[in-house]
């Protein structure tokens, strides 16, 4: 860079001696005229071209770093994209007939915490779903339950309650069908969703 | 029991009914027949003749042969009754007499007809008039007559107004054959509230299809419907307005608002609402205004019922762990535990007559129907292996049950007595049929 600029200086220097000389040598006969303007051009020439090569240079430069900032970018973005599916597609599992929370349920819902703390504006609808077995209008309050299970404890860790709405379908929207124990452990869980103004 | 001792009570009912004068015969003891501990294990065999057509025109032979028809369906629908094959009859019904003079008794008691019922029909410009008349056979003396006149379209309800009348007659208490059923029935655009009369006839939609509807419950004044719809992203309770069609917003809190029941003596509901972050039942005032909060313990507590006269209230509470049915008095406040067996009871509905609560139980993965006894608790099961069984209704008599039943496929509505004989469908339609609750007795 400094040499550049050294060599910017000098360039300039002789523009500002050969301009003097032709001005001092107005006067003069119109070869010479010819002749220090040829020089002028051929100086203007010349730094005309430093100058091209030197935007050049700055240009690819701020290409790269463009480039490196886009890729970045869109890394943070898939990762933020992944995170934000993550966050949708983990879902919380809890046992027959009941709303606690077990040690893997907990595991995901850290996950999420970490989550809502890095998104402050995000604002979640949490469902509460059970498997077939039972009965339409407790199921319907158990999946409340659940629900609400998953919020109290978001809500413990700092999540603001406001940002956290609950929901149960009840029985009604099983994840998988199916009428095995395999169907039942899936079905038995909390959902997350954005609300629909996020 | 013996035939002696039946005939006696026959007897005793009868000579009761006979007493056409109030007051004539002793009242309590006269209904505690048909009202035993088993009144449908035996059932009463009975002979209903073709009616008599009166004025002998072309279109009352049509009407004569419905209205026995009817008639014979409704009686038979109660349990109590097993109706006589005409073909067994040992004289053409159609051409004796229906009055008592013209009866020969004999020929009635030869083919063991614990009760006659005859009757006649006038079919004039327009204008239907229907006799009947119920005999005891055995002792040659006339129950019940009625005589109803009307348009030709009122037919039923007149058939219906006598088989009420016979009821109350033998048993005592108001029949159920002007009462309703409610359920929710699933066609292809979702879930709507429906309505239908006591035996599956005049299936009528009452609200519009939506994605989940639940838990219907009769006002006790039988023109409204409360029940849970999700909208606007909760489940709220709805009214729907039978006499005018109409629909109301009726709880809206955040959160879920779920199973609402009328409390008899008053215009007040109770129902679970989570707007506390705890599912809890509240009461509520006829604008959805909260009364009071009625449970208090941390977890589900759901599907209130209040008995008879409301002063008590069974619901359905995780509290212990696993859905048990519990017993709040509503003016002490005091809650007891009522269930005990098994690990999953849910869905309880008060017996408008008495101590009763039915409701449905889990056993192995499977649920059956089951009553208890509220004072006692006494433990009955009424419905085994025949798929699942949920979500029983008493009928406003008391004596039946409406259910749904998995054991032909799909969820369908079926009925049975209170003691769990005549189990049957009582609906075919396409779809899934959910959640029936029977109008309760009418109070205006």
């Amino acid at each position: 860079m400094t040499r550049k600029l050294n060599m910017k200086f000098s360039l300039l220097c002789i523009v500002m001696l050969s301009l003097a000389l032709t001005v001092s040598c107005a006067k003069k006969p119109p070869e010479t005229t010819i002749e220090s303007e040829q020089a002028e051009a051929a100086e203007t020439r010349a730094t005309e071209s430093e100058t091209d090569t030197a935007r050049a240079d700055e240009d690819s430069l701020t290409e790269e770093e463009l480039e490196a900032r886009r890729q970045a970018e869109a890394e943070a973005r898939q990762e933020t994209a992944d995170a934000r599916d993550r966050f949708v597609s983990q879902k919380v599992y809890f046992k027959f007939d009941d709303s606690s929370l077990t040690d893997s349920a907990r595991d995901v819902l850290r996950d999420k915490v970490q989550w809502l703390r890095n998104h402050p504006d995000a604002c979640v609808i949490i469902e509460g779903h059970c498997d077939e077995r039972g009965t339409d209008e407790y199921n319907l309050a158990l999946g409340s339950r659940r629900a609400e299970s998953v919020k109290d404890f978001l809500t413990k860790a700092g999540i603001n309650g406001s940002r956290l709405t609950t929901i149960s379908y009840g029985e009604e929207r099983p994840a998988v069908k199916g009428h095995n124990e395999e169907a039942w452990a899936e079905n038995r869980r909390a959902e997350f969703r954005f609300c629909s103004s996020e | 029991m013996t035939n002696t001792m039946r005939l006696f009570f026959r007897i005793m009912i009868c000579a009761c009914a006979l007493a056409l004068v109030p007051g004539a015969c002793p009242q309590a003891a006269d209904y505690d027949y048909i009202n035993i501990r088993e009144p449908f294990s035996q059932k009463i065999p009975m002979a209903i003749p073709v009616f008599k057509t009166l004025s002998r025109g072309a279109a009352e032979k049509q009407v004569a042969q419905n209205a026995a028809d009817m008639l014979e369906a409704a009686l038979a629908y109660t349990g109590y009754f097993k109706m006589i094959d005409r073909d067994a009859f040992l004289q053409d019904p159609g051409g004796q007499g229906i009055v008592m003079e013209e009866i020969k008794f004999g020929n009635w008691t030869d083919i063991g007809a614990e009760l006659l019922l005859t009757g006649g029909v006038r079919l004039e410009s327009g204008v239907l008039q229907m006799e009947f008349r119920l005999f005891d056979p055995y002792r040659q003396k006339m129950i019940l007559g009625k005589r109803y006149t009307g348009k030709v379209d009122g037919q039923r309800k007149m058939v219906l107004r006598f088989c009420g009348e016979m009821i109350k007659r033998l048993t005592g208490r108001q029949g159920l054959f002007d009462s309703r059923i409610a359920f929710v029935g699933t066609g292809d655009e979702g879930k709507s509230v429906y309505v239908c009369d006591f035996d599956g006839k005049n299936v009528t939609r009452t609200t519009k299809p939506q994605s989940i509807v639940v838990s219907p419950a009769w006002a006790p004044d039988n023109r409204y419907i409360a029940y849970t719809a999700y909208t606007h992203g909760n489940q709220r309770i709805y009214i729907s307005d039978l006499q005018d069609g109409s629909v109301r917003e009726f709880a809206a809190y955040e959160g879920i608002n779920l199973t609402p029941a009328w409390h008899p003596g008053s215009s007040a509901l109770a129902a679970t609402l989570s707007f506390e972050g705890d599912e809890e039942i509240y009461l509520l005032t006829e604008t959805g205004k909260i009364d009071k909060r009625l449970t208090e313990s941390w977890g589900v507590d759901v599907s209130p019922a209040f008995s008879p006269e409301g002063k008590k209230m069974v619901f359905v509470s995780s509290r212990s762990g696993s859905p048990q049915l519990y017993v709040k008095d509503m003016r002490s406040g005091s809650v007891r535990r009522l269930t005990y067996e098994g690990t999953y009871n849910t869905q309880p509905d008060w017996s408008p007559v008495g101590g009763q609560v039915v409701y449905s139980g889990m056993k192995n993965g499977r649920i059956d129907i089951y009553v208890i006894d509220v004072d006692s608790g006494e433990t009955e099961r009424l419905t085994r292996k025949a798929g699942d069984n949920e979500a029983p209704s008493w009928s406003p008599d008391g004596s039946m049950i409406v259910f749904t039943s998995t054991r032909t496929g799909n969820s369908r509505i079926f009925v049975m007595t209170a003691s769990g004989t005549d189990q049957r469908m009582l609906l075919d339609m396409p779809g899934k049929q959910q959640l029936p609750d029977w109008s309760p007795p009418k109070r205006e």
